[in-house]
């Protein structure tokens, strides 16, 4: 099964013209079942061009009649992605993963309040993208460091993910999907969200979920697992040594107020029942160790 | 981005938000001149710093005559000021603000963040003015009260009385209050905003609500639709080397261990300090150099780091995915040559074209200290930065 992606998903890309948007459609076309599954492409000035092979349509509505892409990707400059995030919500696709660093939180306000009662769920934005590995990547992870298997992979970070990644294969621990969900603080899919989706797929048998300061989403997550999680989950949390009120890089790794700390996080995953570790070198052996 | 008191008053005041008249300053003459031309007998002499908790370090005073505000500003005016949130080693006043003097009646506090569980804006107000909201926050929670606000409809009449009256302002007031409320919102929303705070707001004793003081930061994603306010950036304010790095897109944040890291990513920056500390070091800095790192880039990173006197070595881990270790390993190799280096360097080099990435490190003859992976590469650098 893996997780809101499979071989069959029907992936479009919007921003296909860019450099960064060709460079990782072609990325992603090279992985597993690419080929099939990058289908179409938008750019509202450009229709009927074409990118090796890949159709060009002028709006996301007219991709997905024309080829029944499902999914998209979005790799559109800062100032443009929430209309594009918007625009992919109108024509109700599936999943929009949305690459894209450095929008706005007020246009990602108004993008998330459009989108509530709608179908689509997002993924990102400022994220790695999501992979279920051997079948399909939407992103731009490098994606032969995975391999198909039973763990699920959830993370706030990009390169944070691909050392978790290589800590389970170096176990001969494959993956069933790995979702970076992006270090925004207004953002799609959350932690919990994803924690869900893992718990009621038959294909993930434990879950690594890799979390950093600031907001309060891995402890929403970790209050759920208490009460309904069904397979094991383990932690770690960035951050320890982060100084408050200093953003970390990502938009959302910010500890405001004495709030969205580390220790905070990791205190409360230990009270949820989820085993943590301190030493981001032991991620893959935490894992194992619950199996 | 942060801005001054002044400025964001400057701001607020187009939104039909009342302060007290004041004028900026920048030296002792000037700051007379400006008590003599806003006029009155009270003045207040404010500093001009970004941090918070000014009037408690003694950066805000009162003034009952010219002759005091002459005493005040000369006290005030590049003073070392301390408050909690600029650490211990203060921050250097260059700017004052003088304000016409306000008769008080009552004090409340009004601020507005993003929520990000709600994904809207916040605005939270008490009775408790003058105070560290964090405080009330902890000892008296049932003392602030919260508004989301529906981004399409804006702060609306109604919920904008209605905090007002919880908080205790005076039916008399109410009106004024309210558009004030409104004008704080629309200001956030149309200077994409990411903080406001007016603590305190007040009464005065005409029945007047102002705003005596007033703190806004700025989402830094938004600043490109922004020029007027990217041109309100104090320089003085920032640390050079967060200039620095900002101008060679790197993200640095100087802290006060002595082992350098350079990372890719944001979240493995900060798990590679975490690792350092959690085997017996100490981070000097956090420092992302992006997905696109070059040679360039590389050797500038070495820079800011060399840049701090504490330094004992530095640790590189990258874990390379679109960007390749053996660029990434040029690039180090590079900027070890370009700078000179004399501390120890540690590289932890993962993922694509890895062993391409290593022979160039062991082919350049420079002394570095290969680690195999994140614990190893952790280790070796503690032990290296004891040593030398």
């Amino acid at each position: 099964m893996s997780i809101l992606i499979n071989r069959n998903s029907r992936v479009m890309t919007q921003g296909i013209t860019g450099k960064t948007g060709q460079f990782h459609t072609r990325m992603c076309r090279e992985y597993a079942n690419g080929k099939a599954c990058f289908v179409a492409g938008v750019n509202p000035r450009k229709p009927g061009e074409s990118f090796e092979g890949i159709p060009v349509y002028a709006s996301v509505k007219e991709a997905k009649r024309e080829t029944g892409a499902n999914v998209s990707v979005i790799y559109v400059p800062p100032p443009f992605a929430a209309a594009a995030i918007d625009e992919a919500v109108e024509a109700e696709l599936d999943l929009v993963i949305c690459i894209t660093e450095g929008i706005p939180v007020r246009d990602m306000i108004r993008t998330r309040y459009k989108m509530q009662a709608r179908k689509t769920r997002l993924i990102g934005p400022n994220c790695p993208g999501i992979i279920t590995p051997d079948e399909i990547k939407i992103g731009i992870m490098p994606g032969y460091i995975h391999k198909k298997g039973r763990i699920g992979v959830v993370s706030r970070s990009g390169t944070l993910t691909y050392e978790a990644v290589a800590q389970l294969m170096a176990l001969g621990l494959g993956q069933s999907t790995c979702i970076g969900i992006g270090g925004d603080p207004v953002n799609g899919l959350k932690h919990l969200d994803v924690m869900q989706l893992f718990n009621d797929d038959d294909e993930t048998d434990a879950v690594l979920m890799v979390g950093e300061i600031g907001g309060t989403d891995e402890e929403d997550c970790a209050r759920w697992v208490k009460d309904n999680m069904q397979k094991p989950v383990v932690g770690f949390i960035a951050g320890v040594t982060a100084p408050p009120g200093k953003r970390m890089g990502h938009a959302g790794a910010i500890i405001s107020g004495g709030k969205g700390t580390a220790q905070e996080k990791l205190e409360t995953m230990e009270s949820c029942g989820i085993k943590v570790t301190h030493n981001p070198a032991e991620m893959g052996k935490l894992l194992k160790s619950v199996l | 981005m942060k801005i001054h008191e002044y400025q964001a008053k400057e701001i607020l005041q187009k939104y039909g938000v009342v302060t007290p008249k004041g004028i900026a300053c920048f030296s002792v003459d000037e700051a007379v001149q400006a008590a003599q031309d806003l006029g009155g007998d009270v003045w207040a002499v404010k500093a001009q710093i970004y941090a918070g908790g000014r009037g408690k370090g003694g950066g805000v005073k009162v003034a009952k005559s010219l002759d005091e505000v002459r005493q005040r500003a000369g006290e005030i005016l590049n003073m070392r000021l301390i408050t909690h949130q600029t650490g211990p080693e203060g921050q250097v006043v260059h700017r004052l603000f003088i304000e016409q003097g306000v008769q008080i009646e009552k004090e409340f506090y009004v601020g507005m963040v993003v929520d990000r569980g709600r994904q809207r804006v916040c605005l939270m107000a008490s009775s408790e003015g003058g105070m560290e909201i964090e405080k009330v926050a902890a000892e008296t929670p049932e003392k602030i009260h919260k508004v989301f606000i529906d981004p399409i409809a804006g702060l609306s009449q109604q919920q904008a009385e209605e905090i007002a009256q919880k908080i205790g302002i005076p039916a008399q007031s109410l009106p004024q209050a309210v558009t004030l409320l409104r004008g704080l919102y629309q200001a956030f929303d149309e200077s994409d905003a990411s903080l406001l705070e007016i603590n305190p707001l007040a009464l005065t004793a005409e029945k007047q609500v102002i705003a005596l003081d007033a703190k806004m930061n700025f989402d830094d994603n938004a600043l490109f639709r922004h020029p007027e306010i990217v041109a309100l950036s104090d320089l003085d304010e920032e640390d050079p080397v967060e200039i620095e790095a900002s101008k060679h897109e790197l993200s640095y944040i100087p802290l006060d261990g002595n082992i350098g890291c350079l990372v890719n990513g944001a979240g493995l920056a900060m798990a590679t300090m975490d690792i350092i500390k959690l085997y017996g070091g100490n981070p000097a800095n956090f420092l992302d150099v992006g997905g696109g790192a070059t040679a360039e880039k590389v050797t500038e990173a070495f820079k800011l780091m060399l840049r701090n006197p504490k330094l004992q070595a530095i640790l590189v881990n990258i874990f390379g995915g679109i960007m390749k270790c053996d660029v990434i390993a040029q690039g180090v190799v590079v900027a070890a040559r370009d700078v000179q280096l004399t501390v120890p360097l540690i590289v932890r080099l993962e993922g694509t074209n890895v062993e391409l990435g290593k022979k160039i490190l062991v082919d350049s003859g420079l002394t570095i200290i290969s680690a195999d992976n994140m614990a190893d590469a952790a280790q070796k650098a503690v032990i290296a930065a004891k040593a030398s």
